[in-house]
């Protein structure tokens, strides 16, 4: 796959900003700007059925329901398809086990932003078009034999930017996940920090991480899984301190947009540059997992992570 | 004579005028003595100097934050410490001269201390890569603070950055992960941890640095999520409505400081601290010391709990209660 295939379509950054790669500046649906209609969701499932997608990697047109049914893998070239959070934990967890928490926290306007258009807009937008209220969903599961405190991140909501929302639903799930003794498993992708709460949204990475730091010293493991896109101020802070970091095929993994480094440095970035592919090769990532065997794998791994010594002493 | 910001011109003008002065004692007023005109120019100047200043927009200190002249990590160095022994090297690749770090005695106290450094000129902001430092800066940093932690010195964390390098190498060996687990790695060093923005606080790569018990910023430095020029293209399309970005970001120290995301605003001298840097450097390690002393009473456990409260704590949103199913906006409790 070509790397500006990533670059442009998914991400979307027209930015140059080092640390932070930015969420896309206008909804990605093109029905935002219109009204949208009550809570308007266009998934194609909405659309008369018989709808085909042409894959973007091999050109394929792939028909919507074995798409869905193949959880968004082009059934030619294993293409990954953005999965919503919702279907990816559908996906993951045993039938009727996950117990959301935090469900109905979101964002406020701090600092009341006075940019082109008020934050406060803009949730209100992406909240309407996704059905979504932040761009994270933590809850305690079941995988396997496994109770596990899972967070799945959501590009659709403003490019899955982190801000206080993320960074306190997922430092609360981390908490909870010390307390309780559980394993961790967080599925990445945004855009980075949320830059219409500031330094607040800096700060989310600070905290997080702080919560983590006790994780570990708790012994528990904890499991991340990169999916397109991660990157900045989700990268440099839980994304990238895993037990295992796993990644999807594709994805676009880094700190940095390109085109902030293609300007910075004036210099030809190498082949497959922040790919999960290549990341692999520069020796980042634990492996790389396809999203039909991420489950399988998942349960595998944490087999082995909670099936030491430590499990056998009774910890 | 050089490097003068815009806003800085009626002062200049003044500044000039007065040396013309000195220079020609003949050429004052007629109607008043030379010693007169002196002390009515000087009056005018520091009027001049305290009516700009008072009304700095944020775009205005940023330029001040920026300034060529403004002392940097190694002036603070230099005059707020002393028995400076810089160390080198992240063990692992190379060193990053975009990171400084060593042992040196902060009043009595023996500390380790670290920092990002920019260049004076151009042959030496190529060796400090205009104090944006590569994965090896932030691993270099965080062996120095974990060799402070078994020794047990504490450890004075100076930032002044644009933000961490946005590069190939960079990239390649995972800058990202460079900064994360600095912030996870802080949270459990046991001895004082002092950080103050002296300069730029440039996003990820200033908090790399910055998980501290107490965060101060310089009066005219800022501490930003991304830089206003990058919020500029994001938001206005335009990297030259930087301004207004700034703006709505509130970046400055008071800003912060209203907002409670840091601990003490440090002043500088009237016209910025490159105007001074021997006072500034002063009235920094007084601050610096304040601090210190405080915590160096506190129990290891005390330094550890208070810090991850402290973080613990940033961040508003709002949380339906779920008996009356009203929205309230909340926040951690302030520890
Ligand atoms: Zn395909």
């Amino acid at each position: 796959m070509s790397t500006t295939s990533f670059t442009k379509k998914t991400l979307g950054l027209e930015t140059t900003e080092p640390a932070l790669t930015p969420p896309p500046a206008a909804p990605p649906v093109s029905s935002f700007n219109k009204k949208p209609k009550l809570a308007a969701k266009p998934k194609k499932r909405e659309i008369p059925e018989g709808l085909w997608t042409k894959c973007p990697k091999c050109g394929t047109m792939v028909f919507d329901k074995e798409l869905d049914e193949n959880l968004k893998v082009c059934l030619q070239c294993e293409h990954h398809f953005p999965i919503s959070a919702r279907e990816r934990i559908h996906s993951l967890v045993e039938t009727c086990t996950f117990e959301e928490m935090d469900a109905d926290m979101t964002s406020v306007d701090v600092l009341q932003f006075t940019g082109v258009a008020s934050y406060t807009s803009k949730l209100q937008d992406y909240q309407r078009a996704t059905g979504l209220k932040d761009a994270v969903i933590t809850g305690i599961c079941r995988m396997g034999p496994h109770r596990v405190a899972l967070g799945v991140m959501d590009f659709s909501f403003l490019g899955g930017s982190m801000g206080s929302v993320v960074g306190e639903k997922l430092t609360r799930l981390i908490e909870r996940a010390t307390e309780k003794t559980l394993p961790l498993i967080i599925i990445s992708t945004s855009g980075g920090a949320r830059m219409y709460e500031g330094m607040f949204s800096l700060m989310q990475m600070a905290k997080t991480c702080a919560a983590l730091a006790y994780h570990a010293q708790a012994r528990l493991p904890y499991i991340s899984v990169l999916t397109h896109p991660t990157t900045a101020g989700v990268m440099a802070s839980y994304a990238s301190v895993g037990d295992l970091i796993i990644a999807e095929p594709g994805a676009m993994i880094g700190f940095a947009g390109p085109r902030v480094i293609k300007d910075t440095t004036q210099a030809e970035l190498p082949p497959g540059f922040q790919t999960a592919e290549f990341l692999l090769d520069h020796g980042l990532i634990d492996a790389i997992i396809s999203r039909n065997q991420m489950k399988a794998q998942l349960i595998k791994y944490l087999d082995y992570l909670t099936g030491g010594q430590k499990a056998a002493a009774g910890l | 004579m050089k490097h003068h910001l815009d806003f800085e011109k009626p002062i200049i003008e003044l500044q000039n005028k007065l040396a013309e002065l000195k220079k020609h004692p003949e050429a004052h007023s007629l109607d008043i003595s030379f010693a007169e005109e002196v002390a009515l120019i000087e009056k005018k100047l520091e009027e001049t100097k305290r009516q700009i200043f008072l009304n700095l927009s944020a775009w205005d200190r940023i330029k001040i934050a920026r300034h060529p002249k403004r002392p940097f990590t190694l002036d603070y160095i230099r005059h707020a410490f002393s028995d400076f022994s810089e160390l080198h090297g992240d063990r692992l690749f190379a060193e990053d001269r975009a990171v400084v770090g060593g042992f040196a005695c902060l009043g009595p106290h023996k500390v380790m201390v670290i920092g990002t450094q920019k260049g004076r000129d151009t042959k030496e902001n190529i060796l400090r890569n205009f104090g944006s430092a590569h994965p090896e800066g932030y691993r270099k940093a965080l062996r120095l603070m974990k060799l402070a932690n078994k020794f047990g010195l504490p450890i004075i964390s100076l930032i002044d950055t644009a933000g961490a390098y946005p590069g190939i190498g960079a990239e390649e060996r995972h800058i990202a992960e460079a900064i994360a687990v600095n912030l996870r790695e802080m949270m459990l060093l046991e001895v004082p941890i002092i950080a103050a923005v002296i300069g730029e606080g440039g996003s990820g790569g200033a908090l790399g640095i910055g998980v501290a018990n107490r965060v101060l910023i310089l009066e005219n430095a800022y501490y930003s999520v991304i830089s206003p020029e990058g919020c500029a293209a994001i938001l206005w399309k335009d990297r030259a409505a930087a301004a207004k970005a700034a703006q709505a970001l509130k970046i400055t120290a008071r800003d912060l400081l209203a907002l409670g995301l840091v601990d003490e605003v440090v002043p500088e001298p009237l016209g910025g601290a490159h105007t001074d840097p021997e006072t500034c450097a002063e009235t920094l390690k007084a601050a610096l010391l304040k601090h210190l002393e405080e915590i160096l009473a506190w129990s290891p456990a005390e330094r550890l709990k208070q810090r991850y409260e402290k973080f613990r704590r940033f961040g508003h949103y709002l949380e339906k209660r779920p008996t009356t199913g009203e929205a309230v906006e909340a926040q951690s409790p302030k520890t």
